[in-house]
């Protein structure tokens, strides 16, 4: 049994300590990296990272998606959707088909 | 292309075109797993796609809740009401077999089967955004949860399809042609090899039979 972390500045991922997932905040952009390291060491199933944070952490999250095990999903925070979780779908779908069919409608 | 560096030998030809057999068999079996995948991958993504914008558009709501709330109410009254929770949730991880492709499918359970738990505060002491902010938060969670699996399951599938993929052009383009052509060059090699021990044979022959003529010439009376 494992649980699922959220990840990000206080104030966007405040609410969902109320339904009982953790959460880890993230205020500054240096500790990131670590805070993310700590945390995918750690025992979660599920990692929720608010987007602002995945620019940073791009290669890292990339890393852990491309393997089984921890999956790490972007989560628009209160500042707004930057579409780096629908940037990322379409990358993979660049990747298997060769060119995107999905998103380019 | 080039030709394998091998010797143009009957067993090597048996075994050359053992392996050809294999590698073509070997090429539609991943042909087949790379469509299959494909089209289940295809689908996946349009999942992942709609659910993505649901939720999406659902956090921005949640998030202005929650904004609504916080103006309302002191960041250390949210605090409170928020940070220390009576509910936890747990996920229960396993896994489903898509073509070798081994995708997560997640369960939570909660540690209370109460679903009002997940108001960890008085309701006195609190704003009404915020009640909104969290039922709305709470309802996300089962999208949030199916988006974790299928966008996994996307970006495994799109590995996986990508190395078949390689796989596939590889014994198309590389070896299978190497292949039939070092099995062509066997042959043309082992024909060519029948062809000059048969020339040479009758060249001994007619030699043999010149000879015997002279000698007949020669010594006539032995007839």
């Amino acid at each position: 049994m494992v649980k699922i972390a959220v990840m990000g500045d206080t104030e966007s991922i405040k609410g969902f300590a109320a339904l009982g997932l953790d959460i880890y905040p993230c205020e500054s952009d240096d500790g990131a990296e670590d805070l993310f390291k700590k945390i995918t060491a750690a025992d979660y199933g599920i990692v929720y990272v608010s987007e602002r944070l995945t620019i940073l952490l791009k290669k890292d999250i990339e890393r852990l998606n491309s393997r089984q095990g921890i999956s790490v999903v972007p989560i628009p925070g209160v500042s707004g959707n930057n579409g780096y979780g629908t940037a990322s779908l379409k990358a993979a779908v660049e990747k298997a088909v060769g060119s995107d069919i999905i998103f380019n409608k | 292309m080039a030709v394998l560096n091998v010797n143009p030998t009957r067993m090597e030809l048996t075994r050359l075109k053992k392996q050809l057999a294999t590698a073509t068999r070997g090429h539609k079996l991943l042909k087949d797993k790379r469509d299959e995948l494909m089209r289940q991958f295809l689908d996946t993504v349009r999942e992942a796609k709609t659910l993505r914008e649901r939720f999406e558009e659902n956090m921005a709501q949640v998030n202005t809740d929650f904004l609504a709330a916080s103006s309302v109410m002191s960041k250390e009254a949210l605090d409170t009401a928020l940070l220390a929770p009576k509910q936890e949730v747990y996920l229960e991880q396993s896994v489903r077999n898509v073509m070798s492709v081994d995708i997560p499918v997640y369960k939570i359970s909660m540690r209370t089967s109460d679903e009002s738990d997940i108001y960890s505060y008085g309701f006195a002491s609190t704003s009404f955004e915020l009640d909104d902010a969290v039922r709305g938060l709470s309802e996300l969670l089962p999208v949030m949860l199916e988006l974790a699996e299928k966008e996994k399951a996307v970006k495994l599938m799109a590995d996986e399809i990508e190395k078949t993929r390689r796989r596939v052009n590889a014994l198309e383009h590389v070896l299978i042609p190497r292949y039939q052509e070092t099995i062509h060059f066997i042959t043309m090699k082992l024909e060519e090899n029948e062809r000059s021990s048969r020339a040479r044979l009758m060249k001994v022959k007619d030699m043999m039979i010149k000879q015997q003529l002279e000698h007949k010439h020669a010594h006539p009376e032995t007839l």
